[in-house]
């Protein structure tokens, strides 16, 4: 099988009180901030090795995952994490973030799964820092291919998919058929969400959460091929669709207190908070 | 200082280790004074734990800054315990990668690389720690075995550590007459003694140890006999650069938060960085957090590099130990009361340090060493 996983940086959702506005609030200004993964679309990755591997055997690779960013040069590193990770390639459309939308992203990714003809695209629900949940949906409508968006489990089965989505009150469970794109939620990293071909009934990863990547591969990431692609080449002179008009800081939270028990909680929920 | 992607991929590992599976539970370790045994099967399967040793005994593959690197960016869960505990291995096993043969390293260092096995370093007696040489503990042939006698003190991850790479006596020489042995847990007459309540480093165990008639085979025996104390020189340049990046690393960590909490208390009707006094307090320690950090990287890459820096080592291990005091001194007094209590980590932060200019070679030690190094 082979995969294709969008992966977009975001400011490190650890440090997001070092996102500054300036008084003009025209812009975010990026200077400084330390940049990482959008945590969904290392769900979609860690789904997608697990997709292309035999879970008791993870060295082995059965599929190949290539992992696409759109961004500046510095986002290769970015792209050398996932590859590190266990991606077996990478590409970069090179642009900047201001000079993108949803819709030139999608259109963009487009291209490249016209190009790379993948069987299945992942990517996280939503990103992060805009969480517009757009991008994913965008494509399958591009493309007119199959989509299950927010999945939590995924089991493949002959030509497709099994994805369970969580939703208010249950679990809806949709078949797919190749090529599709999924959509992950964050439950997707529980040791038994994701299910390959080769995987057997039952097993479970000793792990809930992205694998983390040991030095040998961070070194052998240097060694996996990442092309680079101009935006232009993919998308023509498509221009952006939607214009942020406006930034606004959200007002600073108070830090929080500790309770001791339920009983705390409570009272303090009924005589301090008044929500109860 | 702009280092290879691959350093920086690597931190980047170590400081998610450090937030995920280190941060949240340090307050219930440090009260326990101990963390649980399987972070360290957690810290090798995520390969932050051996990533400077060699693949072929299950390491990383990475260079010895690989190691600091990890140490420095695994400190930001807030204690130098846990790093500590996990770190036991990065002063007990390299004289068995020095001096062992390929037989004591696959048998030794391979299952504490996998962190199945914890393991220790043993140098400092009751009797004796800054005169290395001094040691009383003896180890006397007996057919193909040594008999060991003698006692270990502050040894850290001695009460659980599975393995203890112990210097002994073994003949007269002042220097050339010591020794390492591989002790290990369930020999008959190795005991732990007791274990350490301690100031800071609390979530690591300490121990002192106890050999009484310990039967030891000789294929436990790491090296020839005599060659323990070149290997122990060696060992000090890496844990004296260990411990000068605890020394920036704590000293960063005290100036983040002293940061945050200068410009979040307010005092007389305007934030703490409102008065020039408190903002000149935190324009110098981050001087001096940066002055530190530049020094311990130089010696490392220098190290790194091949070239062996007895004196620079030396300094940076005081010049780092002090500003970790002076720095964590100045956290605790931007805080006030609240620096003084156990919930704020500039007050955890303000006791690990108070070991940097103890362990792995006193200031004093170290001034000694220098001063050497300038022909006085
Ligand atoms: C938390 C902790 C963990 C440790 N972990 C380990 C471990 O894992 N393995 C291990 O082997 N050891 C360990 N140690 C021991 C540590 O290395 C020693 O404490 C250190 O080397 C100092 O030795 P000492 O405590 O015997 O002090 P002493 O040598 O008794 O020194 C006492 C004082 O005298 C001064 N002094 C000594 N000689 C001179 C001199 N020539 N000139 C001027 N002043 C001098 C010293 O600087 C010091 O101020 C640990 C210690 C601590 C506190
Ligand atoms: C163990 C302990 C016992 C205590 N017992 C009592 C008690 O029994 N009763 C009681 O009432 N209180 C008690 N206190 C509180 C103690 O008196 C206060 O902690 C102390 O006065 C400092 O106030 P603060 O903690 O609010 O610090 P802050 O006033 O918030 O000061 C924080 C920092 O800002 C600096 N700062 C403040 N204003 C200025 C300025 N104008 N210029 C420059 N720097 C400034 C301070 O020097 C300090 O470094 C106790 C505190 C402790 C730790």
């Amino acid at each position: 099988m082979k995969i294709l996983v969008a992966l977009k940086r975001v400011a490190d959702p650890a440090n997001h009180n070092k996102v500054k506005i300036p008084a003009a609030g025209d812009k975010i200004d990026t200077a400084g901030l330390e940049w990482q993964i959008n945590p969904f679309d290392l769900y979609a990755l860690e789904t997608a090795l697990r997709l292309t591997e035999d879970g008791k055997a993870p060295k082995t690779r059965l599929g190949e995952v290539v992992a696409v960013t759109l961004g500046p040069a510095e986002t290769e590193t970015n792209l050398r994490s996932a590859l590190a990770t266990g991606a077996d390639r990478a590409i970069r459309v090179d642009t900047t973030d201001d000079a993108l939308d949803g819709r030139l992203v999608a259109a963009a990714l487009q291209k490249l799964v016209e190009e790379e003809k993948p069987d299945l695209v992942l990517m996280g629900k939503q990103v992060v820092d805009g969480e517009n949940n757009y991008v994913g949906q965008a494509l399958a409508e591009l493309l007119d291919w199959p989509m299950a968006t927010f999945a939590a489990t995924i089991k493949e089965e002959a030509g497709g998919l099994l994805v369970g989505r969580e939703v208010d009150g249950g679990v809806s469970t949709l078949r797919v058929k190749f090529p599709a794109v999924v959509t992950v939620d964050l439950r997707i990293v529980a040791p038994d969400s994701v299910r390959s071909s080769k995987t057997a009934e039952g097993f479970k990863y000793p792990y809930e959460e992205v694998r983390f990547a040991p030095l040998p591969a961070i070194m052998q990431a240097k060694k996996k091929p990442l092309a680079v692609k101009k935006l232009a080449d993919l998308v023509g002179g498509a221009t952006l669709s939607s214009k942020y008009v406006k930034f606004e800081a959200p007002p600073a939270r108070k830090a929080g207190v500790k309770v001791k028990d339920v009983q705390e909680l409570v009272q303090k929920l009924a005589t301090e908070a008044k929500a109860i | 200082m702009k280092l290879d992607e691959h350093y920086e991929l690597f931190r980047a590992s170590c400081l998610r280790f450090a937030r995920e599976k280190i941060a949240p539970f340090v307050e219930e370790w440090e009260e326990a004074e101990l963390f649980p045994r399987e972070l360290y099967l957690e810290a090798a399967a995520a390969g932050v734990l051996a990533a400077a040793y060699p693949e072929e005994y299950g390491g990383g593959g990475g260079d010895m800054l690989h190691g600091l690197i990890g140490v420095e960016a695994l400190l930001t869960g807030g204690s130098s315990g846990v790093v500590a505990g996990l770190g036991s291995l990065g002063i007990a096993l390299p004289p068995i990668l020095a001096l062992g043969s390929e037989e004591q390293k696959q048998r030794f260092i391979a299952p504490v690389l996998r962190g199945e096995k914890v393991a220790a370093l043993a140098i400092t007696e009751p009797g004796t720690g800054s005169d290395v040489a001094g040691i009383a503990t003896r180890a006397v042939r007996d057919g193909t075995d040594y008999v060991l006698n003698g006692s270990k003190m502050f040894i850290t991850s001695g009460a659980r550590a599975d393995l203890v790479s112990v210097l002994a006596r073994t003949g007269p020489d002042k220097h050339g007459g010591l020794t390492f042995f591989v002790v290990e847990k369930g020999m008959p007459g190795f005991s732990v003694s007791r274990a350490l309540k301690k100031t800071g480093w609390r979530a690591s165990d300490t121990a002192e140890l106890g050999f009484d008639g310990v039967r030891v085979p000789e294929a436990n025996r790491i090296g020839d006999e005599g060659s323990g104390f070149v290997a122990l020189m060696k060992n000090f340049q890496h844990e004296r650069l260990a411990l000068a990046f605890y020394g920036h690393a704590t000293a960063a960590i005290a100036l983040e938060d002293a940061l945050a909490y200068a410009r979040a208390r307010s005092a007389f009707g305007r934030p703490l960085v409102g008065f020039q006094v408190t903002r000149h307090k935190l324009a110098r320690m981050a001087t001096e957090v940066e002055a530190a950090r530049t020094l311990n990287y130089s010696c490392a890459l220098r190290v790194r590099d091949g070239d062996y820096l007895v004196k620079e080592v030396s300094m940076a291990k005081n010049f780092s130990a002090e500003v970790a005091q002076r720095v964590c001194y100045e956290a605790v007094q931007i805080f006030g009361g609240m620096g003084f209590m156990r919930e704020t980590r500039v007050e955890r932060l303000s006791r690990d340090a108070r070991l940097l200019p103890i362990g792995g070679g006193t200031t004093e030690i170290m001034n000694e060493i220098i001063a050497k190094g300038l022909g006085l």
